[in-house]
């Protein structure tokens, strides 16, 4: 069941304080980024290379900063890699604890299957590329919907807003054209 | 103990992300086509109640101000924020969300991840393209807050004191989540889709 949305709301809120109270606010598309790193750098070891003071990468992007995201991908036990991981854990116990996902909403969702029909290639197809698509403009905006949006606003950074529009601007069109029943 | 953290507030958040309806693309669609509002309801009662509880916090002395961290504002944001939302809306996911969901059975989460990490790849294989455009320099101060926090170390866009106008918009994040419709579009009498 979804909870009722003054709960989740007012508990959901409370996990973004406690994020910010005790570390840092909550982000989750850099991770993409540092697993990126782990296997470049699996395939090819001098790929992230340790310096006097820190670590840098052959890559310009995870060598930015200060090299904090080859960093990151070489000490993978490491806050924001195993936040994700939790995040993952948590999703999937929140799930199980609820009775799961049923075979039909597994393999395709209603939504999808109301507009498309049962075609689950092409599914997967426009996940694939939405995925590809979203972690792109993640990464060039510095920040998902997590970070800019959730963590962002609740900081009220400049950056958030300007994001949410960009996004929004995007996704109302983007998910009416696609998804005219439902 | 930064990792036990990781841990116990990430595995809080992906509970939370599945529990409010986050990681179900039908819920997602559902929002985005603004048919129903419920989920947004929920983000900006989060947002406004984390906003409320940080700031307040701060002002009495409990919140260590330094744990903020805002980014940088530039062109790519935008930019960024478009593909983001056209990813978003045609998938039913974001990264958020698609991490959370890996675990519950579904299959197309599957594919958008395998996705994300080749568009993430693919951003750092052409991050010195947006670099040397220019699309990526601070614009309007960089990081900057919409108020002056003290103590943050942010520069302000206009001059009223942050952490006061961040449990006003707070508050008012909270107050259009009460307001606003459960859904602002009819849905479509075509196949029923369950909120749920």
């Amino acid at each position: 069941m979804t909870l009722d949305w003054k709960i989740g709301g007012v508990l959901l809120g409370a996990v973004f304080f406690v994020a910010v109270l005790l570390v840092k606010p909550i982000g989750v598309s850099t991770q993409f980024v540092i697993f990126d790193g782990m296997i470049a750098n699996a395939m090819s070891p001098d790929f992230i290379s340790q310096t006097d003071d820190g670590y840098t990468s052959s890559n310009a992007y995870m060598a930015k900063s200060g090299g904090k995201y080859a960093k990151a991908a070489a000490n993978p036990l490491n806050y924001g890699f195993v936040f994700v991981i939790a995040m993952a854990i948590g999703g999937a116990v929140s799930s199980y604890l609820r009775g799961g996902v049923g075979a039909a909403e597994r393999r395709l969702p209603e939504v999808w299957r109301a507009n498309y029909g049962d075609t689950p290639m092409k599914r997967y197809l426009v996940a694939f590329l939405g995925g590809f698509i979203a972690l792109y403009g993640a990464r060039l905006a510095g920040g998902c919907t997590s970070g800019h949006m959730m963590s962002g606003t609740m900081q009220t950074s400049l950056s958030a807003y300007i994001f949410m529009a960009g996004t929004f601007a995007a996704a109302i069109p983007t998910a009416t054209l696609l998804y005219k029943k439902g | 103990m930064q990792i036990l953290l990781a841990l116990v507030i990430g595995g809080a958040f992906g509970f939370m992300l599945d529990r409010i309806g986050a990681a179900n693309p039908n819920v997602i669609t559902g929002m985005l086509t603004l048919r129903r509002m419920n989920l947004a309801k929920t983000i900006m009662l989060a947002i406004g109640t984390g906003s409320i509880l940080m700031f307040g916090g701060q002002m009495l002395g409990l919140v260590d101000v330094g744990h903020m961290s805002v980014k940088s504002a530039y062109i790519g944001v935008l930019i960024g924020g478009v593909m983001l939302g056209i990813g978003w809306a045609a998938s039913g996911f974001c990264p958020g969300t698609a991490v959370t969901a890996i675990g519950s059975g579904r299959k197309d989460v599957l594919f958008f991840i395998a996705g994300g990490l080749l568009g993430a790849a693919a951003y750092m294989v052409t991050y010195p393209v947006w670099k040397a455009s220019g699309l990526l320099d601070p614009i309007a101060g960089g990081k900057v807050t919409l108020g002056a926090i003290p103590g943050s170390g942010y520069e302000a866009i206009f001059a009223v004191r942050g952490d006061i106008l961040g449990i006003v918009i707070g508050a008012i994040f909270v107050l259009v989540a009460f307001v606003m419709p459960d859904g602002l579009v009819k849905s479509s009498d075509g196949a029923k889709v369950p909120a749920e």
